[in-house]
């Protein structure tokens, strides 16, 4: 097993996982928008597999680090330092796998094993982030406030953090009451509002499943957000923006409430402050909260100086 | 009336003391005994009140040997992982890694309700991702409800015809290319002890 | 053969051996009389005896008739642990004429009979300590005991109940005591309480007699306003340098009038009141609370006009007319005194609830400490008595959280011990005030106090709500201004969301945050969660590990008023037995330099955890005073020239008796 490790890469490996290719595609254009602009280098992890969610852990533990295990080793031969998972899935998979193999014996021996047996290496101790907290500490607020070319004339945003990126591990946020995402969106001067269920669970895969008691879950965090005169939602997860956005016409009808906030990605809201365009940021793939959308970001972009 | 009065005591050949310390050995399961009861678990659990037994109870079942009540509970599929449980016990109890081994003892003993949707839809994606690598979206929500209620798609229809809109609708069978990494890896993998 | 005599000439080693039975704790598994006839044999050993029990006053007249009959000069004792019969047998060859440290003790109980049940094995393994016990004793040489005289006075830090308790019994036994508190008042904690479980005494009513016996007993010396800087010293023998922050009032003058409050160009309070927990608000001249002992006013130069700009009328002073108590330019002052013991009676501070921040603390308004609320409903407080809340509602239904900051691994792992019975008084007294339901959200309720049960069934009796689940979340109701409450009660098997207007936080104890630093002072230890550590949590709880320096109270673990006292008394009574002894005896076992080895590295001055070592100026070689040492070893394994040594336990010794067990031929 070779221990050679490869040059040293600059900018982010970066791991889109299964959703950010399909109902979650929008997160990736900007967030490949928004690096752009910023001028980080992005680029996508070869071959990468599907992390295994929720759904391998409720089957098989092994065969869930395994998936993880693969990700991480062909990570390894790429030289860069930090493996970028914007999924919060995803973001928990791979380092929930980090961190069993660091602390059980067992799971590393099991997981050495396996890997050898298919040719690949072992596990670097990639730095997996998260793109909220890259933002955060790598580029900070004062450089995202310089770069500001767009400004903000709606009204505020409730940030949502949802539940694995947060917990339990938490270097991407304090677990309970992350402010990092406000502050960011604060720093390009986008007002946010209180919201006190920022982190209460938005129920995953539970509206495909059983239906009802996901869409409540949903409803309640919609019926907060419009109480605290929230103008939209601002997610970091894709299943957290599936489950708030395509379900509103349900709500409406169910719940005989009118609700049509859009639901948006905090790298679209930074990259629209930044100057990044409506569609180059995944902004038409919105299903609800269209006139929202229409009314505050396709304004025509100003170029100011924010001071 | 009559017909709905029923025993309900619990006895200990019902009980398997030696199932609940097996577990209590699982990366992840190990402070099971220092539960207190508190019921923090519960009251954070943003689930629990549509629960047969709340999270808090399932580790009493669990640390009794209880091993039937715990595996057919509604519970442990209701569980959405979002580990508010685990972050707020004052006893650092993982209460989802918990969850997380009781899913695969109940898949494993094939203890949950035919065509219930969260481990039909557990198991596809697993053999979605088993063979191809990876998981597309469209193609595992069509199976999951074929399998467990086909007229769930008409519930489906109207935000499935917001995805095409929307072009998040893929229909690309998604796949790796270096399959035979991922097969060889999990060619033999097994419950890790 | 080495052999060392009692006078310093050579002298022919003559050995008692003795091996006890113990009943059949060790007869059971060692062949006692083999082991006996085993240690005839060994060179030196001149009488060899076995018995039942050794350390019965049969057995330690035996020893003691036969060093003076066979004219013995070693002892070696093989029964029980040295932790409990070593001093015995020490004695007993005291009482025959040999220096007792000429004596070596073998554990062939708890080494050995307790702990292998193979008889053969057992007694083999008990012929090679009982052989290397005797090739060691052979080279132990007389110590002598060193005595020091114990200064009579005492000092007491802290003047909470626990100070205060133990300052009057010290004080009633005829001894000066100085009681050093840095507020300005003593009184403590309990001062600030309203009523006390389990009798619903009040606090002040019983808590100031006391105060004002402290003030006037003619053996206390009270400073207040007061801290101890620095302790040098050891037991019987500390200098103590205690240094008074002035108040800007000079006490002897102040009669307590209070007319300078009331004429201060302050018309109202501005800066948060310390004693009402910020409820209500203070001038920058005041009294901390009515009761106050000394009954002297304070002026806090942080707040107060002419401090921070020097132009102010100073009605103060104007009223305080021919008394001229006040000295604006008061300065610090300090006092070194030689006292003999000191009890440490610091006290503890209350759990920051900011650091659960899912409570709502410091968030939502209508959100209380128990130590707030306390405060509340005492009839001195900021409302006077009444349950009113931050925006002057009466509340109609409360909840009392238990278990903030305790039983909790990500704050306190340990239980607080009073706040069950606290937050049970709570619930009583508000109950009683405002008529509202009561809600208290518990785990486990804990009332294991004389009455403390029966107070739980009066307050249950009285309908106050007990909800067994600790609180999930408090966040507000839909609008209305309250607070829901969400809880799984585990009794009822359901979760609950109840509304409240008010939230009670029964916030647990912890040790004073500036613990780590006041016992460097003393040269004590805390433990691993902050309070002071005793010497041994059952026999020892009020001892430290540094001879003369007592715990009382909180300081040492969260406990309630009657065991506060209860501790109090028992380091008051520990204080008093060495000083009516007079002399304190101190173990020889102490380490030793050899200067000529002595290179002056000063490795050792560093690593003595006891500070017991210096490096001579003059000499530049290392010297440890005997006193403060406590045997500990450390210098010894460290010293690279091997010039620092230990009595008792010399390496040639420790070589025979490795000697004997592993190579003995």
């Amino acid at each position: 097993m070779s221990h050679d490790a490869p040059p040293r890469r600059r900018g982010y490996l970066y791991f889109p996982g299964c959703s950010l290719k399909a109902t979650g595609v929008a997160y990736e254009e900007s967030l490949q928008e928004l690096f752009r602009l910023l001028e980080i280098s992005l680029e996508e992890l070869e071959d990468w597999n599907c992390c295994g969610a929720t759904a391998y852990m409720s089957i098989d533990e092994g065969a869930a680090f395994l998936l993880s295990a693969r990700n991480l080793s062909l990570a390894r031969r790429t030289g860069f330092r930090d493996l970028l998972a914007p999924c919060s899935a995803c973001y928990l998979a791979l380092k929930k796998t980090q961190d069993y193999v660091q602390r059980h014996p067992t799971v590393r021996e099991e997981i050495t094993g396996s890997l050898r047996r298919a040719g690949l290496e072992e596990l670097d101790s990639i730095r997996v982030r998260h793109p909220l907290e890259v933002l955060y500490h790598d580029v900070g607020l004062e450089r995202l406030r310089e770069r500001v070319v767009r400004r903000w004339r709606g009204g505020p945003l409730a940030c949502y953090y949802g539940c694995q990126a947060v917990r339990p591990y938490d270097e991407v946020d304090v677990p309970y009451n992350p402010t990092r995402m406000d502050e960011l969106l604060e720093a390009v001067g986008v007002p946010t509002v209180d919201f006190a269920l920022k982190t209460k669970c938005c129920g995953g895969s539970l509206t495909g499943t059983i239906h009802e008691v996901g869409l409540r879950l949903n409803y309640i965090l919609l019926k907060e957000a419009a109480r605290k005169g929230a103008e939209a939602i601002v997610t970091i997860c894709p299943l957290c923006q599936f489950n708030l956005d395509a379900y509103q016409a349900e709500i409406r009808r169910s719940a005989r409430e009118p609700v049509d906030l859009p639901i948006l990605y905090f790298t679209q809201v930074l990259g629209w402050a930044l100057g990044g365009e409506f569609k180059a940021l995944g902004l038409h793939r919105a299903i609800s909260g269209g006139p929202f959308l229409k009314r505050w970001f396709t304004a025509r972009a100003e170029v100011e100086t924010y001071v | 009336m009559l017909e709905l009065i029923r025993r309900k005591m619990k006895f200990q050949r019902e009980a398997d003391p030696n199932w609940a310390v097996e577990l209590g050995k699982r990366p992840g399961c190990e402070r099971i005994f220092a539960c207190i009861q508190c019921g923090t678990c519960s009251g954070t659990c943003p689930l629990s009140i549509y629960m047969d037994f709340t999270p808090r109870k399932i580790i009493a079942l669990v640390r009794e040997g209880f091993r039937n009540d715990a595996l057919s509970s509604q519970t442990i599929w209701l569980c959405a992982s979002c580990y508010s449980c685990a972050v707020h016990c004052p006893q650092n109890v993982r209460i989802t890694e918990v969850m997380y081994v009781l899913k695969r003892e109940a898949i494993k003993h094939h203890l949950y309700p035919k065509r219930f949707p969260i481990p039909v839809l557990a198991q596809e994606f697993y053999e979605m991702v088993r063979r191809r690598g990876r998981n597309s979206e469209f193609w595992l929500v069509l199976r999951m409800a074929l399998k467990t209620s086909p007229l769930s798609l008409l519930r489906l229809a109207r935000p499935g015809w917001e995805l095409i809109r929307t072009g998040r609708l893929s229909l690309r069978r998604e796949r790796v290319r270096r399959g035979f990494e991922l097969e060889r890896e999990l060619a033999s993998t097994r419950e890790v002890i | 053969m080495e052999v060392r005599g009692e006078n310093g000439k050579d002298q022919e080693i003559r050995i008692g051996v003795y091996v006890c039975h113990c009943g059949t704790n060790i007869a059971g598994t060692i062949d006692v009389a083999r082991l006996a006839a085993f240690a005839a044999r060994l060179p030196g050993v001149v009488v060899a005896r076995d018995y039942k029990y050794m350390c019965s006053d049969p057995g330690q007249e035996l020893i003691r008739q036969d060093i003076v009959e066979h004219r013995l000069n070693r002892l070696v004792v093989a029964a029980c642990s040295p932790n409990l019969h070593e001093a015995t047998f020490r004695h007993a060859a005291a009482k025959g004429g040999m220096n007792p440290f000429l004596y070596q003790m073998v554990n062939i109980r708890e080494h050995d009979a307790w702990v292998h049940p193979d008889r053969r094995a057992a007694t083999e393994k008990a012929e090679d300590l009982l052989r290397a016990a005797v090739r060691r004793v052979r080279l132990h040489r007389p110590l002598q005991l060193r005595s020091v005289p114990i200064h009579p006075d005492v000092l007491v830090v802290g003047g909470g109940i626990a100070g205060i308790h133990a300052a009057l019994t010290v004080a009633n036994a005829g001894k000066r005591v100085y009681l050093v508190e840095r507020e300005p008042t003593i009184g403590g904690h309990m001062a600030m309480f309203d009523k006390t479980f389990p009798t619903l005494d009040c606090a002040a009513c019983i808590l100031t007699p006391k105060m004002t016996a402290v003030k006037a007993h003619p053996n206390i010396t009270l400073w207040t306003m007061s801290e101890v800087v620095a302790v040098d010293g050891f037991v019987g023998n500390y200098r103590v340098t205690v240094r008074h922050k002035p108040r800007y009032v000079i006490e002897e003058l102040c009669v307590g009038c209070m007319e300078c409050i009331d004429a201060c160009v302050f018309k109202q309070g501005k800066a948060p009141d310390e004693f009402n927990l910020g409820l209500s608000k203070r001038k920058p001249i005041y009294l901390p609370f009515p009761q106050a002992v000394p009954q002297v006013v304070v002026i806090d130069p942080e707040t107060c006009i002419e401090f921070k700009t020097g132009k102010c009328k100073k009605t103060c002073i104007e009223a305080c007319g021919e008394r001229n108590a006040i000295d604006l330019h008061q300065p610090e002052r300090f006092d070194t005194i030689e006292v003999g013991t000191i009890i440490l009676a610091t006290g503890f501070e209350t759990f920051d609830a900011r650091r659960v921040p899912y409570y709502g603390y410091g968030v939502y308004p209508n959100v209380y400490t128990s130590l707030e609320v306390e405060r509340l409903v005492n009839a001195s407080g900021p409302t006077a008595g009444e349950v009113i809340l931050r925006d002057g509602r009466k509340p109609q239904t409360v909840g009392i959280v238990h278990c903030v900051g305790s039983r909790d691994e990500h704050t306190n792992r340990y239980c607080s011990r009073v706040c069950c019975m606290y937050s049970l008084k709570l619930a009583h007294l508000i109950k009683e005030k405002t008529h509202a339901e009561v809600y208290n959200f518990y785990i486990d309720m804990r009332t294991p106090g004389k009455a403390f049960e029966e107070f739980y069934n009066r307050v249950a009796e009285e309908g106050v709500h007990f909800v067994r689940g600790k609180v999930a979340d408090i966040y507000p109701a839909d609008g209305d201004g309250r607070l829901t409450v969400q809880v799984e009660d585990t009794l009822l098997g359901a979760v609950r969301k109840i509304p409240v207007d008010m939230v009670v936080l029964s916030v647990g104890l912890e040790g004073r945050h500036d613990a780590s630093d006041v016992r460097r002072l003393f040269r004590i230890s805390c433990s691993e969660e902050g309070f002071f550590l005793e010497r041994h949590p059952k026999l020892a709880p009020v001892s430290t590990f540094t001879d003369g320096i007592f715990l009382a109270g909180c300081c040492q673990g969260p406990k309630d008023i009657p065991d506060t006292v209860a501790q109090a008394g028992a380091a008051a009574a520990e204080a008093l037995a060495l000083i009516d002894n007079g002399r304190i005896e101190l173990e020889p076992n102490t380490a030793y330099i050899v200067e000529e080895y002595c290179s002056g590295c000063g490795v050792c001055v560093s690593l003595c955890p006891y500070q017991a070592i210096s490096l001579s100026a003059e000499t530049r070689k290392s010297q440890i005073n005997e006193v403060l040492c406590k045997g500990c070893g450390t210098c010894v394994a460290a010293c690279p020239s091997g010039s620092a040594r230990q009595n008792l336990f010399e390496d040639d010794e420790i070589f025979e008796e490795l000697e004997a067990v592993l190579a003995p031929c």
